[in-house]
């Protein structure tokens, strides 16, 4: 066992935050404050290479492991939420989904365009009346000869109007006898007539980030663009909730992280009583449960890294990993906040970012009552994980460069 | 002990830190004052006024222009028959190479940067700021001669003296370069920053002035730039009006605000006004680095929690983009501008 | 075009650098490549992209100085060489201009070698400038722009006045400000690259000289004298009240 990291993950580290602290950091505060996305962000995380860091070389990635990945999201997360939002989306559920389940034309045609940010890829699966419970579902896609016609709406989609394709599952099949069976994925471009797409606005968090919708109406998609077979959209889309739940879990502890070392500047800096407050220990507390709560996130997060380099699902650690980070990123902005006292309900400093942008991701991705209820199953033996026919393949560092 | 100090000029216009190394070497004994140039016997006497005993003058038509090899060849060559025990040179740009060619050729070495020196049993003992100035360095060298550059504004300015003299000896030019001089660009009038006696700099915060409407058809970071040059405008009116010069942080320099030659700090210039006010500027350590010297540090800034204000001297909370013209119009008036 | 570029491995520029028994500390605080050298492996790469060669990162220390060489073979330096050995102890800036002259003769064939104006922990920038005249090259040192045409540069020197227009022959060496452009962030194939990259070590008799002697010690550091300034703030109740008084304050003080 190992838990130090490599050089090579050392360097991605570095490089990622040398980019955040760099260029985002400077200009966060004011985009966040007018809810507009930084208009060159995507386009900049694309020419660095980071939108496609965990892709093999083949398929127009960096060809860096699934650690790597992690690694990426916590320190864009630690500068702004928006940034891990695009890792999750693109890199997550779109690229990886792609990378696990589609053919190797889908790959070369999808794939590799998002890998190289030359495209940018969203997941859509959230409608306006459903959420974890897909049975639901209303979005409808029928087959006619060579196409399918996409009909309905999707709601709360990230880069829903900044896309240029988003991996959409909908509903085939409505006499299935399971609803998990019903759905069908679908890899949709955006451009395509019949779509249209917009943004929502007045969100609490993640303010400089675009949160839109699509609608749907007699959307002619090519059966090429289906994802797998028919009635596998449940299993697609589960995939890549593992993937983008990974790099939730991950970036949030990024959150964490910005937390603690705020709170500890903080708490050096500011005196009351003729001393640093940082020397009372009920400011000590919140320090010591952050530091704590950053290394738990941290290790569990690796740990999901680890498995799916070595090709191992890990929906079971990857809820742990979401469900704790998420929350305890959520409770260290809030001690973060209260150790800066009045500052810290301000927005001249970053703490009440931190928790607006925190409160969404113990809702998004499945919510922390899903990961509860999924931590449950596995753990009384209702819930196992079972063969899939497409697998996330092994991390292999010389197969990953060709 | 014999002290010979380098009189830094450009095109013959010395700059003030050639007279503060004159005014330490007298503190040692005798001075010879080292006058390289074309046309350059204006500054040969200059210097007896400010207080040179002897003034060793190259003024040679090759020299006309500042090439380091020929200088450091010319300054050598004087060595080797005079033997001073200390070489003092201010540090500047030409100031740092010819001392650092001369310590090759005399199998000597460069303490640069001095902002103190002492003597202890007959040696020169340096005190300079390394790290930024985080912390301070003593240095001796054991070779001879010492060669030591002097921080600008570090020591004071001796007095004039007009009609002072001394020996005027002139020496032959070893005009020998490996270089040529093509011109000069960018060269503006004005105070450069580390001779200001008083330094007005801005920071990011100086594009934050919510009052203003870029015009139309700029994209945004167009428009920011825009809204930075407003802000940088009222900066330097008021180092105008305080004959001062115009600083700003890292971070305003980096976001394309002004050029870099105005950043003051780590990766900047390292300065020591007599006052230094900064504006919208937070204080990130490697700023502090570069200013904490200054004798009277004026903050005015938002944020009255920004570490700016653990080294100012006065600190004001609030809105610079009110304050600063307030501040301007009141040292018109006081000053009768 | 062969291009070398000098590197060395300081504490990072946000580290907060204290003296503790005459020497510095910076607790934690990471080690990085100097700032001033990462300007000059990135216009070193900038040369080496306009007229074709390769870029060489040299460094001299121990084993940690190889960081900072990883981080130069990240951005795109093609190759990366340490100088180390245990009698290079205290060494001041003649000594290491004579070790930097011995390796550029050592490497062969040098075009250009470029350093950062300085290092951002002793702030010298005297290296590069002793280290061409030891070699008899020119030194253009403070450049802000390098052009090329065959094998003639010029370069803009950055003066306190002003920039001087300068050009000379190549060989020649070269120390960077800032102007050039901001460094490059590495690239993900060049942290590959750089981490399994096998850095060759040279010592002092790989280069056959004996350690160049010191003439400059450097005994103890001290913390600069703490500024007891108290800060008095400034109130009233219009911005010209303030800056009206402001102003009378630092009239009557005389500062101005």
């Amino acid at each position: 066992m190992d838990f130090s990291l490599s050089q090579e993950h050392q360097m991605v580290q570095k490089m990622v935050r040398d980019f955040a602290q760099k260029e985002i950091a400077p200009v966060i505060k004011e985009h966040d404050r007018k809810q507009e996305p930084i208009p060159w962000a995507i386009k900049r995380m694309g020419e660095l290479g980071i939108l496609g860091i965990c892709f093999p070389v083949r398929y127009g990635g960096q060809g860096m492991d699934y650690i790597s990945l992690g690694l990426a999201c916590e320190e864009l997360e630690a500068v702004d939420t928006t940034l891990r939002v695009v890792m999750s989306v693109h890199t997550g559920l779109c690229g990886m989904t792609l990378l696990q389940w589609g053919t190797e034309e889908q790959k070369q045609k999808f794939l590799v365009p998002i890998a190289r940010g030359e495209k940018i890829g969203a997941g859509a699966f959230t409608e306006p009346g459903m959420g974890s419970d897909v049975a639901a579902m209303q979005t409808t896609a029928r087959r006619e000869g060579d196409v399918y016609i996409l009909n309905g709406e999707k709601m709360w989609i990230s880069l829903a109007s900044k896309a240029d394709y988003a991996l959409v599952t909908v509903k085939t099949d409505p006499q299935a006898a399971r609803p998990s069976q019903a759905l069908t994925s679908f890899i949709v471009d955006l451009h395509s007539p019949g779509v249209k797409t917009g943004d929502l606005h007045g969100k609490l968090g993640v303010r400089a980030g675009s949160t839109g919708w699509i609608s749907f109406t007699d959307v002619r998609v090519p059966v090429e663009n289906r994802i797998g077979e028919e009635g596998e959209g449940f299993k697609i889309t589960m995939s890549a909730f593992d993937n983008g739940r990974y790099t939730v879990g991950a970036g949030a502890t990024g959150l964490i992280r910005a937390s603690l070392e705020a709170s500890i500047r903080y708490a050096q800096e500011r005196k009351t009583f003729g001393k640093p407050i940082a020397e009372y220990q009920l400011i000590q507390q919140k320090i010591a449960r952050m530091a704590q709560n950053y290394e738990i996130a941290r290790l569990l997060y690796l740990q999901v890294g680890w498995m799916k380099n070595q090709g191992l699902r890990s929906t079971l650690q990857t809820s742990y990993s979401k469900k704790f980070a998420t929350e305890a990123s959520f409770e260290a902005a809030h001690d973060a906040i209260q150790i800066h006292g009045a500052y810290g309900f301000s927005d001249e400093y970053d703490v009440e970012r931190y928790l607006r942008n925190a409160r969404g991701a113990i809702i998004y991705e499945g919510s922390s009552e899903i990961q509860t209820i999924i931590q449950a199953g596995y753990a009384l033996g209702q819930r196992s994980d079972r063969p899939l026919r497409c697998e996330l393949p092994a991390y292999d560092p010389d197969t990953w460069q060709e | 002990m014999k002290t010979w100090v380098y009189i830094d000029h450009f095109q013959g216009q010395e700059l003030p830190a050639s007279w503060e190394a004159v005014g330490v070497g007298k503190k040692f004994g005798l001075v010879t004052a080292i006058v390289f140039g074309s046309g350059v016997e204006p500054l040969a006497k200059k210097a007896f006024e400010y207080g040179a005993d002897e003034v060793l003058l190259a003024d040679d038509p090759a020299l006309a222009d500042f090439r380091p090899e020929a200088f450091a060849s010319t300054l050598s060559s004087l060595v080797s028959s005079g033997t001073p025990d200390l070489i003092l040179f201010p540090t500047t740009a030409r100031g740092r190479d010819l001392a650092a060619m001369t310590a090759i050729d005399l199998n000597s070495g460069v303490i640069v940067d001095a902002v103190a020196l002492d003597l202890e049993d007959g040696k020169v003992v340096a005190t300079r700021p390394v790290f930024g100035g985080k912390l301070l360095a003593k240095m001796a060298c054991s070779a001879s001669p010492q060669i030591i550059t002097l921080r600008g504004r570090a020591f004071p300015k001796p007095e004039h003296q007009p009609g002072r003299s001394g020996t005027l000896t002139k020496v032959p030019a070893k005009a020998e370069a490996l270089t040529r001089v093509e011109g000069y660009a960018a060269t503006e009038g004005g105070v450069s920053l580390t001779d200001a006696g008083i330094i007005v700099s801005g920071g990011r915060g100086v594009s934050n002035n919510p009052a203003l409407t870029p015009p139309a058809g700029l994209d945004e970071k167009q428009a920011e730039i825009w809204r930075a040059q407003q802000g940088f405008k009222l900066i330097g009116e008021l180092a105008a009006v305080l004959g001062g010069a115009m600083g700003a942080s890292r971070a305003a320099v980096d976001a394309g605000y002004v050029p870099y030659a105005h950043q003051v700090g780590q990766t900047g210039k390292i300065v020591s006004p007599d006052l230094y006010i900064a504006c919208g500027i937070s204080g990130a350590i490697q700023h502090l680095a570069g200013m904490r010297s200054s004798k009277t540090i004026v903050a005015i800034n938002k944020d009255a929690e920004a570490p700016i204000f653990q080294v100012a001297r006065y600190g004001v909370v609030g809105d610079l983009f009110q304050i600063v013209p307030a501040l301007t119009e009141a040292f018109k008036k006081r000053l009768g501008k | 075009m062969k291009i070398i570029v000098f590197v060395k491995q300081v504490p990072d520029s946000a580290a907060k650098v204290t003296a503790e028994n005459g020497q510095a500390a910076w607790g934690e605080a990471p080690m990085v490549i100097n700032p001033w050298d990462e300007y000059a492996v990135e216009a070193a790469l900038q040369q080496k992209e306009a007229h074709g060669g390769t870029v060489t990162a040299i460094s001299i220390g121990s084993e940690n100085a190889k960081e900072a060489l990883k981080h130069a073979l990240a951005m795109g330096a093609d190759d990366a060489i340490l100088v180390s050995d245990p009698a290079l102890k205290n060494l001041d800036t003649q000594a290491i201009a004579r070790l930097l002259a011995a390796i550029v003769q050592k490497v062969g064939g040098v075009d250009m070698a470029f350093f950062g104006r300085q290092a951002i922990d002793g702030d010298s920038g005297l290296t590069p400038t002793q280290t061409a005249r030891i070699l008899g090259w020119p030194a253009l040192t403070l450049a802000a722009s390098i052009k090329v045409e065959g094998s003639t540069v010029t370069v803009e020197r950055s003066f306190e006045e002003g920039r001087q227009i300068v050009s000379a022959n190549l060989p020649a060496v070269f120390s960077l400000v800032k102007d050039f452009g901001e460094p490059r962030y590495p690239s993900f194939m060049g942290i590959r690259k750089a981490s399994r990259a096998e850095i060759p070590t040279w010592t002092l008799a790989d280069l056959g000289i004996a350690a160049p002697t010191p003439v400059v010690s450097w005994p103890t550091l001290i913390n600069p004298p703490s500024r007891e300034v108290k800060c008095e703030f400034i109130t009233g109740a219009s911005a010209q009240e303030i800056a009206e008084k402001l102003a009378d304050k630092l009239i009557a003080e005389k500062v101005l």
